[in-house]
């Protein structure tokens, strides 16, 4: 099927599956699941050239409401049979849904491995802070003491930054968004499915029912615009309700500085997605609330050779090289003999 | 040089005595870095390309590098050679070369006796016999008096041979040895160096000194045999009579698997996808295939056995042959993604080479303790067609028996091989490839009427629909689910339905694999069943009983899952039934619950194959 006709036919609804959506009512996954249904007809792929992969999770349900090819897999191995579908089919959009224990937990090996070989998936992790589909315990993100069924003296463990691990692991695609800001998660949604090569997005979800404060500093009006630091290519990393506020660099440390006069554009931290060198998106990863703003955007875009394409590019060198197989060759190759 | 000392001796030296057998097993040990791997290689393709059957078995260290000269460190290669068919590797040699004293100390326990040993005299020295843990210098004393022993300076005469070649060290020099000791065995059995002296031209073509090197030590190893009064009898095995003519070569297990896997991709007309983590003794499978992505064979190394596992359902799910293959250890980890496939209904081959267990255990031995492992080791009704190569050859037809299998019943299948079946090499008649049935490999592109887990009515399959083919868009996973429509479904009968559903599928493939095929009488006293790699030794044993007269019969299964339709039937035609297993019972287990019969085991778990006359003991003492 052309791209063309694919692209003039399809709209949101040829991506809703029969199947009813059995979120809690106002979980966060609604709105994502929404703006992915309307984010593919924009791309122009043929419908029947997307898989979905996830693991298990509440957010692993994902598969089952798109109306795709889709497999809804073991917990935290979607990557792992994502990476096998792509081998085999290297014209799949291929899309891996996943959550903080699926991913960076149980799945976190399968994770590291698959954004380090740049194997081109587009990896969404929900990132809720807690265990969902298992009624609420904690997780690799929850905060330290985080009180939850299994940690009712609050949790020892330190959490995990799912951007900077994603960075750590070489990924080529990182960004971050979150479920209740349509807009912005719709263009990053885009923006992954464009990317060449592994593309990682951590997004913000609310889950209403079992942690329903985590991204109160991100979500509420009063004080969201504070908490975020919007990343554009080329601009200066400004932010604030007032957009008053903007980041500097002190040494090797990111620092606030209010811009009321004094301190002009020019001294700003300029966003550059595409910086060869990993450590400037790093850093931003850094920025934690309380103290800093969070990044949200692409704060990593560059360009490698995607795993499967490199995997092919070998197939046919050696095909190249060698001649296309013969099974008759290679029976009779290395020591033969006679026997008449 | 050497051919100045061959010519100056030769004139003292008597005609040797000339000797014939039916055939020798031999045991090439030394030092991992003593090249023991390839001279055995090189007598064995002499061997063979000459008309003997060849059976070879290599002993290869557990650890990389343990100290040299130690026993750990030791790299052993038993080749028999014979004049009529081999089933196994030999249970003991007759003849041992050792390159050091741990070479002897490890091996004199197996050698038969009055065998003869060939010693590297220039090893047992104080450090030698130190590492080895030898007191004394047993070449001094009485200890080997029942053996006719040759004490050859192997490193001198290498190095004396090689005097007169400038710039080349010592150390460079002692690399030769092993062609030396090669040289002196072919003399001592009768055999042309010739076919070596072509491979070293091959092998080194583009290092002449290399090629000079060697060839020029192997002759004077030869020529020492000639000349040195020591060897006196010159043994013959001849040719093999009647043997199917064809072209031939040595393959093993493993390279067999590997053969077969590329063989059944071609001809299901799939790419292969073939993703592994490395694992003693599989990993050799994951090498032969990464060399051969002419044949559109993709190779993943995963970075663990689970990743492994997902990568092959993945692939699957989107249209490729797909594969891996692991050891126990590695087959435990599997087991949660292998349930997966299970339930999503899709073909894929899962290659179990089995180690000795449990946990790590022994990685470089055999086994047979997994065959419980690959049918319930995985939650829940999990039923997988297990099929299990006999042979190193049949690996190859297995392998593609296997992949038919999974294919047109569309479900994981299992190959439960072994690190016998693995690592041993014999004689493969080439088959001419355009003979080789293609296997039927469709997917079903017709929206019309489909639902996901709708069946075929003879096999039960499901259809296979891979992404890409438009109109059929859907989602499968490991939920519970309704049969033909696929979807999620908790209900109870819903749920029953689809184990009995799948249970009946693969018990179905009963109908398509072989009978059980019994040699001997047809009913009687004794039927001695085997499964798996053991059949080398148990077809020797029984043929050895045979010959004396005792009325045994033999059967050997290679489908473990579903068992052949006969089987209860055979069975049922024997006052006894014999099950020798490297395990501590395991087919008997089975047998014992799918039948009514008593079995009498014979079990052993040392990390090594059966000897033949441990089997054929075992039936003369039920015998009796
Ligand atoms: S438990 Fe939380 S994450 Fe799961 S569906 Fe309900 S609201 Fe959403």
């Amino acid at each position: 099927m052309s791209e063309a006709v694919a692209e003039s036919k399809l709209t949101r609804k040829d991506f809703v599956s029969d199947q009813e959506v059995r979120w809690c009512p106002g979980c966060g996954d609604y709105a994502i699941l929404a703006q992915m249904q309307k984010v593919l007809p924009e791309l122009g792929i043929p419908r029947e050239n997307i898989v979905f992969v996830s693991g298990i999770g509440c957010s692993s349900r994902f598969p089952y409401y798109m109306n795709t090819y889709g497999v809804h897999s073991i917990h935290g191995r979607a990557p792992t049979i994502a990476t096998g579908i792509k081998s085999a089919n290297p014209d799949l959009s291929v899309w891996v849904i996943t959550g903080d224990g699926d991913g960076l937990s149980i799945g976190g090996n399968h994770l590291l491995h698959s954004l380090r070989r740049n194997v081109d998936l587009k990896i969404l992790l929900f990132n809720n802070r807690i265990y969902g589909l298992t009624k609420g315990q904690y997780s690799p993100t929850s905060l330290q003491g985080h009180r939850t069924k299994s940690t009712p003296m609050g949790s020892i463990d330190y959490p995990l930054n799912p951007i900077s691990v994603a960075l750590s692991a070489e990924a080529t695609f990182v960004a971050r968004t979150q479920d209740t800001n349509t807009k912005h998660l719709s263009m990053v949604l885009q923006r992954a499915a464009e990317h060449k090569g592994a593309a990682f997005v951590e997004i913000y979800q609310n889950c209403v029912v079992l942690n329903p404060t985590a991204w109160d500093h991100t979500t509420k009006a009063d004080v969201r615009d504070d908490n975020i630091v919007f990343l554009e290519e080329g601009k200066p990393l400004i932010f604030g309700k007032n957009l008053d506020k903007g980041i500097r660099m002190n040494g090797t440390e990111p620092e606030i500085v209010s811009l009321d006069g004094d301190i002009t554009e020019d001294e700003l931290v300029v966003h550059q997605e595409g910086r060869e060198n990993a450590s400037y998106a790093y850093m931003l990863s850094r920025m934690e609330y309380p103290s800093m703003p969070l990044p949200f955007g692409v704060l990593r875009s560059v360009d490698k050779p995607s795993y499967t394409d490199m995997m092919f590019d070998q197939v046919e060198a050696a095909v190249e090289a060698k001649g296309a197989g013969d099974l008759n060759s290679l029976f009779n190759a290395g020591d033969t003999w006679v026997v008449d | 040089m050497a051919e100045t000392v061959a010519s100056s001796a030769s004139a003292d030296k008597q005609e040797p005595r000339e000797e014939e057998r039916q055939s020798v097993v031999i045991v090439f040990s030394g030092d991992s870095g003593d090249g023991m791997q390839l001279t055995g290689d090189q007598f064995t393709n002499t061997s063979a390309i000459l008309g003997n059957d060849v059976s070879t078995f290599p002993d290869i260290p557990a650890e990389i590098r343990a100290p040299a000269g130690t026993i750990p460190g030791l790299s052993g290669y038993q080749v028999n050679f014979s004049s009529t068919e081999l089933y196994t590797a030999g249970d003991s040699p007759q003849v041992l070369v050792a390159m050091n004293p741990a070479a002897l100390k490890a091996n004199l326990p197996d050698l038969d006796s009055g065998g003869t040993i060939i010693v590297n005299t220039d090893t047992f020295n104080r450090n030698g016999l130190r590492k080895a843990g030898y007191e004394s210098n047993p070449l001094e004393g009485e200890g080997l008096s029942g053996y006719d022993v040759h004490q050859v300076p192997l490193t001198t005469l290498t190095r004396n041979a090689l005097e007169d070649i400038e710039g080349m060290s010592n150390q460079e020099k002692d690399k030769c040895k092993n062609a030396f000791a090669l040289g002196l065995v072919f003399w001592m059995f009768d055999r042309p160096i010739d076919f070596t002296m072509k491979f070293y031209e091959t092998k080194f073509a583009s290092r002449p000194e290399v090629v000079e090197s060697n060839s020029r030590v192997l002759k004077a190893g030869y020529y020492y045999g000639e000349t040195a009064e020591t060897f006196q009898t010159r043994i013959n095995v001849p040719s093999r009579q009647a043997v199917e003519s064809g072209v031939y070569k040595r393959l093993t297990g493993n390279e067999a698997i590997v053969l077969g896997l590329v063989t059944a991709a071609q001809k299901a007309n799939k790419p292969l996808f073939y993703g592994s983590y490395p694992i003693t003794p599989a990993s050799t499978i994951l090498e032969g295939l990464a060399a051969l992505k002419n044949f559109d064979v993709r190779t993943f190394q995963a970075e663990d056995e689970i990743a492994a596992m997902g990568s092959v359902i993945g692939a699957a799910f989107a249209g490729t042959l797909a594969a891996t293959a692991s050891s126990g250890p590695g087959i435990a980890l599997k087991s949660e993604a292998i349930n997966l496939a299970v339930v999503m209904e899709l073909p894929m081959l899962v290659v179990n080479v089995q180690r000795g267990g449990p946990s790590t255990g022994l990685p470089t031995k055999t086994e047979q303790a997994d065959l419980l492992e690959v049918l319930f080791g995985r939650n829940g009704e999990s039923p997988i067609p297990v099929l299990a190569p006999a042979t190193p050859v049949e690996c190859f037809n297995m392998t593609i028996e296997a992949c038919r299998i999974a294919i047109r019943y569309m479900t994981p299948v299992f190959l439960l091989s072994d690190g016998y079946v693995a690592n041993n090499s014999e004689p493969w008649k080439i088959p001419d490839p355009a003979l080789i049935e293609p296997i039927e490999a469709n997917f079903r592109t017709d929206p019309e009427g489909y639902q996901p887990y709708m069946r075929d009515e003879k096999t039960l399959a499901r259809p296979w629909v891979v992404p890409g083919t438009p109109g059929m868009e859907h989602r499968i996973g490991g939920l519970g689910k309704q049969d033909v429509t696929g979807n999620v479904s908790y209900a109870p009968e819903d749920h029953e339905h689809i184990i009995r559903t799948r249970a009946q599928k693969i018990a179905g493939i009963a109908d398509y694999i072989p009978e059980l095929e019994v040699t001997g009488p047809e009913e009687g006293d004794l039927l001695v069943l085997g499964w798996g790699g053991t059949y080398g030794a148990i077809r020797a044993a029984v043929e050895q009983v045979q010959g004396e007269g005792l009325e045994v019969a033999r059967a050997h299964l290679r489908h473990l899952n579903p068992l052949p339709r006969n089987l209860g039937n055979v069975l049922g035609r024997y006052k006894q039934i014999l099950v020798p297993e490297l395990n501590l019972g395991q087919l008997a287990f089975l047998l014992q619950g799918h039948f009514p019969v008593r079995v009498i085991k014979l079990n052993k778990v040392q990390g090594r194959p059966f000897q033949i006359r441990e089997v054929a003991d075992k039936i003369r003492e039920v015998l009796r």
